[in-house]
């Protein structure tokens, strides 16, 4: 949809650019990288600034982009929130504890972030409860299972790791002793995911089904099946945040993860993406990543108060939905009323 | 004579306590039109949901060319030629005139996982098809569904069946929100696709359109068939009055005049 819109003229004008959903987000991520920039000088313009957002963004890019799927197709996912922990957990628990090879490992622990979208894909398509509260429970449940299993395991909730060499360097490598492996990871999964919406014949099927979920079924899309992949994505996701954080860190904690729920959220809304399904794109999905985390992180460079990152947060979050909306209705008056 | 394309027998539908259809039985044929009459939540869109795969039947037969068959879901429903315009919803607000007009079916270039959607191809076809049906002010297959009025939005639903639709038509209230021109447009259609032999069900609460398509007729009444009946068996008054969920019209209306003469011109006290 949108996305065709610019590949299929080239050369779009500013006009027609302006009109594309994402542009918000662009200015945006602009406005707020040149106040921080004036705010945190050389330091936030140099490495160590830029390592620091694209750290951020790198984990919660690759759970925002799973999660912006499913908000696109009309689903919410909070229970990345403990998939992330669990999976963290499990590969430790498994290279540790029981001295599994770390690819088993690490095998593991993405199968439980597939486990668990597996259950909360079915539990959504097969019952008429709202995402919201049955990817609550799933997150409690998942939560309580990681506590009580760690601790039965393990002895306490947090658990240390060594990886092996080949594992540290796939998933735990810092690059230039700033730079996570993570970021090179984040860019598949933009690829994949731009590739999965905007280019092949299913992304139509999940944006049929943020916008009618009953006109999407009878229009002969198996609706519980993608509903269930998507949100074995998101829980494949979050489990690979969990791995990589493991293998970065060198340690797992239970508590670790619950940040993951409402950021990923705020960085798929600031990206454009309908709260009630059925528009969005993945890049905007980036862009609204990298202007969260440009916040969340520039903060610390600008000599302000924390606090107040958490308020420009919510005003981001406040003006992104308002001017998403004025796009949205551009782009529906161009639909009604342009000529040629 | 050929078996029926379709064919309900002894069809039951109930939604957990409530009962919505009750035994129905009907036929549908190639090159022939079925209307479906009734009032207001008398099921008929139930029942088409039924030979849409949309709903199950709770009890009861659906035969395609004389073979027991079902429909698990409205998938296997298209895929042996059944193509159904619903009553609403249908199109996507957000989405492009070219991607609502393939939803399910997307055209696609490559290979395997590296399929990709053929945006060109799509909107070509779909803008095409939308313009055939004398929506001409839509020419750029890129425009949002959203910005189409009411009827434009319909004329793409049943522009997209009538694509779609190898062997059965089925279109619920399609003349609704149209106006003169595309209404008598489906019309035409419906006849055109009777030609080439196709089978059409078609639901309506407009006499003139029903009678001027319709080569059968079955009419429900809370649910059950109150009447079954071909072409120039019934008159125009006594289709109205089964439209109208079988209280006749005319005696209605004298009853009403008949109080009026004898209470000083007062209507009566409406009824609870
Ligand atoms: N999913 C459902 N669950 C429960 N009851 C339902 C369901 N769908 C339909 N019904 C009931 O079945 C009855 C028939 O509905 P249906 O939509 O088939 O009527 P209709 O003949 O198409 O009416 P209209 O002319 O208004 O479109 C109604 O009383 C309705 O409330
Ligand atoms: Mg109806």
């Amino acid at each position: 949809m949108s996305d065709s819109q610019s590949n299929s003229q080239g050369g779009a004008g500013l006009g027609q650019l302006m009109r594309r959903p994402e542009a918000g987000s662009l200015v945006g991520l602009i406005a707020v990288y040149i106040f921080f920039a004036a705010m945190g000088g050389a330091n936030f313009l140099g490495a160590p600034g830029i390592s620091s957002f694209l750290n951020m963004s790198s984990e919660v890019g690759i759970i925002a982009l799973a999660v912006g799927l499913l908000m696109i197709a009309g689903q919410l996912d909070l229970s990345v929130g403990s998939v992330v922990p669990a999976s963290s957990l499990t590969v430790s628990l498994l290279a540790g504890d029981f001295g599994m090879p770390d690819a088993v490992a690490i095998l593991g622990g993405l199968g439980v972030g597939l486990a668990i979208g597996l259950v909360n894909g079915i539990l959504v398509s097969q019952t008429r409860i709202p995402s919201l509260i049955i990817t609550i429970g799933t997150m409690f449940g998942v939560m309580g299972l990681t506590l009580g299993l760690t601790v039965l395991i393990h002895g306490s909730t947090g658990v240390f790791l060594v990886p092996g060499p080949a594992a540290k360097a796939i998933f735990g490598q810092l690059v230039g002793n700033m730079f996570q492996v993570s970021i090179l990871w984040w860019g598949v999964f933009i690829v994949a995911v731009y590739w999965l919406l905007h280019v092949s014949p299913v992304g139509n099927w999940i944006f049929a089904l943020g916008g009618d979920r009953e006109s999407a079924r009878n229009a002969g899309i198996p609706t519980d099946r993608v509903t269930i992949g998507l949100y074995m994505l998101s829980g494949f996701a979050a489990a690979f945040v969990g791995v990589s954080q493991v293998m970065t860190f060198n340690a797992a904690q239970v508590a670790a993860g619950q940040t993951f729920i409402f950021n990923s959220i705020m960085c798929v809304v600031i990206g454009g993406v309908l709260l009630t399904g059925g528009s969005g794109s993945v890049l905007g999905i980036v862009l609204g990543t990298l202007t969260f985390c440009i916040v969340n992180q520039g903060i610390f460079f600008s000599g302000l108060d924390p606090n107040y990152g958490s308020i420009i947060i919510g005003a981001l979050l406040l003006i992104a939905v308002m001017t998403n909306d004025k796009f949205r209705a551009m782009a529906l008056a161009l639909a009604a009323g342009r000529k040629k | 004579m050929t078996a029926p394309i379709l064919e309900l027998r002894g069809v039951n539908k109930s939604f957990g306590p409530i009962d919505v259809l009750f035994d129905i039985s009907l036929t549908v044929r190639a090159g022939e039109v079925l209307c479906l009459l009734g009032d207001n939540g008398a099921g008929k869109s139930t029942l088409i949901k039924i030979l849409s795969g949309v709903y199950q039947p709770t009890s009861g037969q659906i035969l395609m060319d004389g073979q027991p068959t079902s429909f698990p879901n409205p998938r296997a429903a298209s895929d042996k030629g059944i193509a159904t315009v619903h009553q609403f919803g249908g199109t996507f607000p957000l989405m492009s005139i070219g991607r609502s007009f393939f939803v399910g079916v997307e055209p696609a270039r490559g290979w395997g996982p590296f399929k990709r959607y053929d945006r060109k191809t799509a909107n070509a076809v779909a803008v095409k098809a939308v313009r055939d049906f004398g929506i001409t002010r839509i020419d750029d297959g890129d425009r949002l569904v959203g910005g189409l009025s009411g009827g434009e939005r319909q004329s793409l639903a049943i522009a997209r069946a009538v694509h779609f639709g190898a062997r059965v038509l089925i279109l619920d209230e399609p003349t609704a929100a149209l106006g003169v021109k595309q209404a008598t447009h489906v019309l035409r259609i419906v006849n055109e696709a009777k030609r080439r032999g196709l089978a059409v069900v078609f639901i309506t609460h407009q006499v003139m359109h029903a009678m001027a398509v319709g080569d059968h007729f079955a009419v429900l009444i809370r649910g059950a068939v109150a009447a079954d009946f071909k072409k120039g068996e019934k008159t125009r008054e006594e289709i109205t009055d089964l439209m109208a969920g079988g209280a006749s019209m005319s005696s209605l209306e004298a009853e009403i005049e008949g109080y009026m003469a004898s209470h000083g011109g007062h209507p009566p006290p409406p009824a609870h």
